[in-house]
């Protein structure tokens, strides 16, 4: 077994023309640690794994693996397993023979061969479906006749690009466990590509968060849940409320469309900033001057498990709130026009300077000697 | 090829079924049609009822029927069938062994002169047949001036030519095949463990195989059929079948050629309809 490598991605860089599609991204990856490349689409994530795979040549840097550099590897070289989004069966061998493929380019006998293949083919549970040909398949099993292909030649790395985004919604929680549980299982190193940030975050170790090519911020889905290193990334992990402004003495942030906030910690001064909050942090409250901001609810969106409002703050300017709507904290349901108040805990607040960097609340200490 | 017919008449769902537009809709794509299967059938059943006259000349109405035209095939035009199948079949093997790989390289890769090669390799269906047998003729002509040989004339000639002209029929073929072909099961191949030649021997060709089949078929008929060119290119000793039909036609008139038309008609549709049951020409030529 050659399962858990361990990955150095450093300052990658890649430029289509003058376009630059990857930039200096650097990683460490360690064994059998399953990453997850994270963003929107087009944000070169799929370009990083093309990389790592050696479909694509770096214009710069270099990847190591176990310490030792594959850039120079043609990809057929490099004991990688990969599944591709449209599974890239192929379509003239049966299942079996899509399995044993790896194997008969490594030269396996043909009774070490069929054994592999029958020991891939239960794991994944097709064992029943051998002889078929992939398109006589369900796009599920499919999916996991290119598993047990990937699997079946113990790859030093497992690549999975997009792997689940073809499947239906249902297919796909029971697709990302199995595949969770099988990388589990054998201690292999994988780096899985997806924009899709709640299949991320069930499945990943630790998390890379990809924008126009570049790094975002590397983490356990936990620490970039609570603590997004910019914008950016707030908004797009957490889905939150991003409100750009002036900060007007330490706890006030005024918006440019004259809305005025009350934060909840102490920032330095710094001209412009931007908060964001997550919408599950932010609580709905009956006005009673104390609060951090006050607004119109102009929508109520009732969806069975969770209550949404969207409140106006100012003409430009609006913050949604999201928060159950069943059970003891139950939140209650606000008609539009109702005017509230909101509030939200300080380390549920995230400031961010005009260059995107977060700003520290400069006077916890203060706070904390009150309570 | 056989599907042809069924996508010819899509329902129109402007029109409620029944409507005087939609079934003067459906008469007009009617007649159409039978136009244009009389317009094929026709010269093909007046063919057969000439090939089965008993007359030395083609009068009307015969004397009486018989088969013997067709028996008189083979003693009449044997060399020139022979001929004409190895001519066919050096003409498959050769456009197979250009138009595969250019095939393979014009859709897989991105080069420099790429459109300039494409162009190229399609040519051929642009010009005229009359005029490139002409200018091989004359260029052939030279080449014996030149260089001693002796290539006009000779089968060698006759074979360059076929390659040719059928070329740009195996390379449209064998792209089309690929086109729908993904690009990620060459990639999954080599992440594999194949190196560049085993993915196209083990991924790419099978993919292809449809389009090989329909482009060495195509390649085929393309040859048989060709008489512009073989015109210019045949010699005493080497003259295939329709150049032989034609300069029999010089000197006879009777039901003879007809039965060659038919024989050769009925041996190309059934070599069709066998290979369409192994691949779907509808899905390949489009």
């Amino acid at each position: 077994m050659n399962g858990s490598a361990s990955l150095t991605l450093q300052d990658l860089t890649k430029h289509f023309g003058a376009h630059a599609a990857v930039c200096d991204v650097a990683l460490e990856v360690e064994p059998g640690e399953l990453i997850v490349l994270l963003g929107p689409s087009g944000c070169s994530k799929t370009t990083t794994l093309r990389l790592i795979a050696g479909f694509v040549a770096p214009t710069g840097g270099d990847i190591r693996l176990d310490g030792r550099s594959i850039v120079a590897q043609p990809p057929h070289r490099r004991e990688m397993g990969i599944v591709f989004q449209s599974y890239a069966l192929f379509p003239h061998l049966t299942v079996a023979r899509n399995v044993a493929f790896g194997l008969e380019m490594r030269r396996m006998t043909a009774a070490a061969t069929e054994a592999r293949v029958a020991e891939m083919l239960r794991m994944v549970k097709l064992e029943t479906l051998a002889a078929r040909l992939p398109r006589e398949l369900s796009g599920g099993q499919q999916q996991r006749v290119a598993l047990a292909r990937a699997l079946a030649i113990h790859p030093r790395l497992l690549l999975l690009d997009e792997p689940l985004s073809n499947l239906d919604a249902a297919l796909r929680q029971d697709m990302a466990r199995e595949i969770r549980i099988l990388q589990r299982a054998g201690g292999i190193t994988t780096i899985m590509v997806t924009h899709d940030q709640t299949e991320a975050m069930a499945l990943a170790d630790r998390l890379v968060v990809m924008h126009e090519g570049r790094v975002q911020q590397i983490g356990t889905p936990e620490a970039i849940h609570a603590r997004p290193a910019n914008p950016f990334v707030a908004r797009f992990i957490g889905g939150s409320n991003i409100l750009a402004g002036r900060l007007g003495g330490s706890r006030r942030l005024v918006l440019a469309d004259g809305a005025v906030l009350t934060l909840a910690g102490r920032y330095a001064d710094s001209n412009e900033a931007t908060l964001a909050v997550r919408p599950d942090s932010v609580h709905l409250l009956a006005p009673d001057g104390n609060a951090r901001a006050e607004g119109e609810v102009e929508l109520c969106t009732w969806l069975g498990s969770v209550v949404e409002h969207v409140v106006r703050l100012g003409p430009d300017t609006t913050i949604l709130t999201r928060g159950p709507a069943l059970g003891r904290d139950a939140v209650r349901r606000h008609p539009p026009g109702t005017h509230v108040a909101l509030a939200w805990e300080q380390d549920e607040e995230r400031l961010f300077d005009a260059d995107g960097n977060a700003l520290a609340a400069s006077v916890t200490m203060e706070e904390t000697s009150h309570a | 090829m056989t599907s042809g017919l069924a996508q010819t008449a899509p329902p129109s769902p402007e029109h409620a079924p029944g409507s005087g537009v939609a079934w003067l809709e459906r008469a007009g794509v009617g007649l159409l049609l039978w136009i244009g299967i009389a317009l094929i059938g026709v010269p093909l059943l007046l063919t057969l009822y000439l090939s089965v006259f008993d007359e030395k000349l083609i009068l009307f109405p015969p004397h009486g029927y018989t088969l013997t035209w067709y028996a008189a095939i083979l003693p009449n035009f044997a060399q020139p069938i022979l001929t004409s199948l190895e001519l066919g079949a050096a003409a498959v093997i050769g456009s197979l062994l250009l138009g595969i790989p250019a095939g393979i390289g014009l859709s897989r890769h991105r080069f420099r002169g790429r459109g300039a090669v494409s162009t190229l390799l399609l040519a051929p269906l642009t010009v005229p047949g009359i005029a490139l047998g002409l200018a091989i003729y004359v260029m052939l002509v030279s080449i014996d001036e030149q260089f001693g040989s002796m290539i006009t004339g000779s089968m060698i000639g006759l074979v360059l030519a076929h390659v040719m002209i059928a070329t740009p029929w195996v390379v449209r073929l064998c792209l089309a095949s690929l086109t729908n072909h993904e690009r990620s099961a060459e990639e999954a191949a080599a992440s594999l463990g194949a190196g560049p030649l085993t993915v196209i021997w083990r991924v790419t060709l099978p993919a292809m195989r449809p389009g090989i089949i329909a482009g060495a078929l195509f390649a085929f008929v393309i040859s048989f059929e060709n008489l512009e060119l073989a015109l210019f290119l045949t010699s005493p000793g080497v003259t295939t079948l329709p150049v032989a039909v034609l300069q029999y036609l010089e000197y006879h008139i009777d039901p003879l050629v007809s039965a060659v038309a038919v024989a050769q008609t009925v041996g190309i549709a059934a070599l069709l309809l066998v290979l369409d049951r192994f691949v779907r020409l509808g899905q390949v030529v489009r």
